[in-house]
């Protein structure tokens, strides 16, 4: 089963092949009668996940000790920096040389980049990249991609509109390079302030994937299988009045979705703020908050792979 | 005339190293890079700046009594990626080389990234890939973001 998995750490989604990619899905899929408490696994039962939160996140945290609980083990850890040991100026790489030392795993959020790659040079257990900074945040880039293909049967064949804040996201910009592994086509919809970095933009151009840039939903949607919904954050722009004016167009709701496709999936990363009106949230066709939830059978799917290598 | 001029200004040594060829007003950089400048050294290091040649004007340095290493050969690549290093001993050239781009450039060059883990007080080397060769460019291996021309020398350790 997990042959086509050789990774020692988890950093980047870059480093995945399609088939390691594959391999977790497959797997991830395995655990969702454990998730909904069909089944009881204590595969990692008398096991220790670390999960080192220097930065708060709620989903990410409690979906990485979910997914380590329903399997049998235990977690320990701290989720804001100021009850660590980093407070007293010790640095990252000792931390982790310690933490190692007493876990079986690390999960790590941490305000800097590169936090997780100093990680896994210091650690002699697993390091799993739980955002770091504007860098990575490899799982969500997973849970994504398993999102996706359990809504639509794969993830080839789907035209993916990504919507929000594309310059910055750095949710939106793993994604994209993962869809990039398969057959997909994408529209990027952004205010012309927040396009697509050049870099992703070549990447994608080199690659032969299909994509256009637009400018507001409406223009797209319609053609779409998935429409992806980030934030824009008000600190992009110089003044309120900017920002009042790009979200109004980023803004979806569900009048809207009666030009769309029946078996339209809306995605978003959450936390949202106003991008999604709640009266998308009772359509069968929001998708988010059961996208949420794929975080534990995914993350589930990860640790067992990692503890098998 | 010209001959005399060139003698007088770069004067031969006996024993050590000459960095020819270096892009003009990258001297002092490549001084930097060597660690020849707060470092107490017994040599005696000169630097000429702005000099003619056939392929137009260059900065030259000599370090006498001193022939450099390999990995210090590297340092020089990233700031003047066509500079030659001679090593001089009873006064000939007996080792010519152009420097040449490493694959990864280790410990040399702090990330301009001021987020990045590197710039933390964290016990490890700075570490970039070498994506591009003229202009030199370099990848960080920790945070991914890439560096060019003034930033890399304005970085230099």
């Amino acid at each position: 089963m997990s042959s086509e998995f050789k990774k020692n750490h988890v950093v980047a989604i870059d480093d995945f092949t399609v088939d390691e990619i594959r391999t977790i899905l497959d797997l991830a899929e395995e655990m969702t009668p454990i998730v909904e408490g069909k089944k009881i696994n204590k595969d990692f039962e008398g096991k220790i996940l670390a999960t080192l939160f220097f930065e708060p996140s709620t989903r990410t945290r409690l979906s990485f000790e979910a997914a380590m609980k329903r399997m049998g083990g235990r977690c320990i850890g701290f989720a804001r920096p100021g009850t660590s040991s980093a407070k007293k100026g010790e640095s990252l790489a000792d931390t982790i040389r310690v933490a190692a030392g007493y876990a079986d795993m690390i999960v790590l959020r941490h305000p800097q980049e590169g936090a997780a790659q100093l990680a896994s040079k210091f650690s002699d257990v697993p390091v799993i990249n739980a955002g770091d900074g504007a860098g990575h945040h490899p799982t969500q880039t997973l849970l994504d991609l398993f999102t996706i293909r359990k809504e639509k049967g794969s993830i080839s064949d789907n035209h993916i509109g990504i919507a929000g804040d594309l310059k910055y996201g750095r949710t939106v910009h793993s994604l994209t390079k993962a869809l990039s592994m398969f057959e997909t086509e994408m529209t990027f919809i952004s205010p012309p302030s927040l396009r697509m970095p050049k870099e992703i933009i070549d990447m994608l151009k080199r690659k032969g994937v299909k994509f256009q840039e637009v400018k507001n939903i409406e223009e797209t949607l319609s053609n779409l299988d998935i429409l992806y919904m980030t934030r824009i954050q008000r600190e992009r722009f110089p003044s309120d009045e900017d920002y009042k004016k790009v979200a109004r167009s980023y803004h979806l709701e569900r009048e809207m979705l009666e030009n769309s496709k029946d078996d339209l999936k809306v995605m978003h990363p959450l936390p949202r703020v106003d991008e999604i009106k709640a009266d998308v949230d009772e359509t069968p066709k929001a998708r988010y908050f059961e996208q949420a939830a794929n975080g534990v059978p995914t993350r589930m799917a990860l640790l067992k792979l990692l503890q098998e290598v | 005339m010209e001959g005399k001029e060139k003698k007088i200004k770069i004067t031969p040594i006996e024993h050590g190293t000459v960095i020819d060829h270096i892009k003009k007003g990258q001297g002092m950089k490549v001084l930097r890079i060597l660690d020849l400048v707060d470092r107490e050294i017994d040599s005696i290091v000169s630097m000429a700046m702005n000099v003619n040649s056939s392929m137009g004007k260059k900065d030259i340095v000599k370090v006498e009594g001193k022939e450099l290493k390999n990995e210090e050969f590297d340092k020089i690549s990233l700031i003047s990626p066509n500079a030659t290093v001679n090593i001089i001993r009873d006064y000939e050239v007996i080792k010519k080389h152009r420097v040449g781009l490493p694959d990864f450039a280790k410990g040399i060059v702090r990330c301009k990234n001021s987020n990045c883990i590197t710039n933390q007080s964290e016990p490890v080397e700075t570490e970039f890939e070498v994506t591009g060769e003229d202009p030199v460019k370099l990848r960080c291996t920790y945070c991914d973001r890439e560096m060019t021309g003034e930033e890399i020398s304005e970085n230099v350790i």
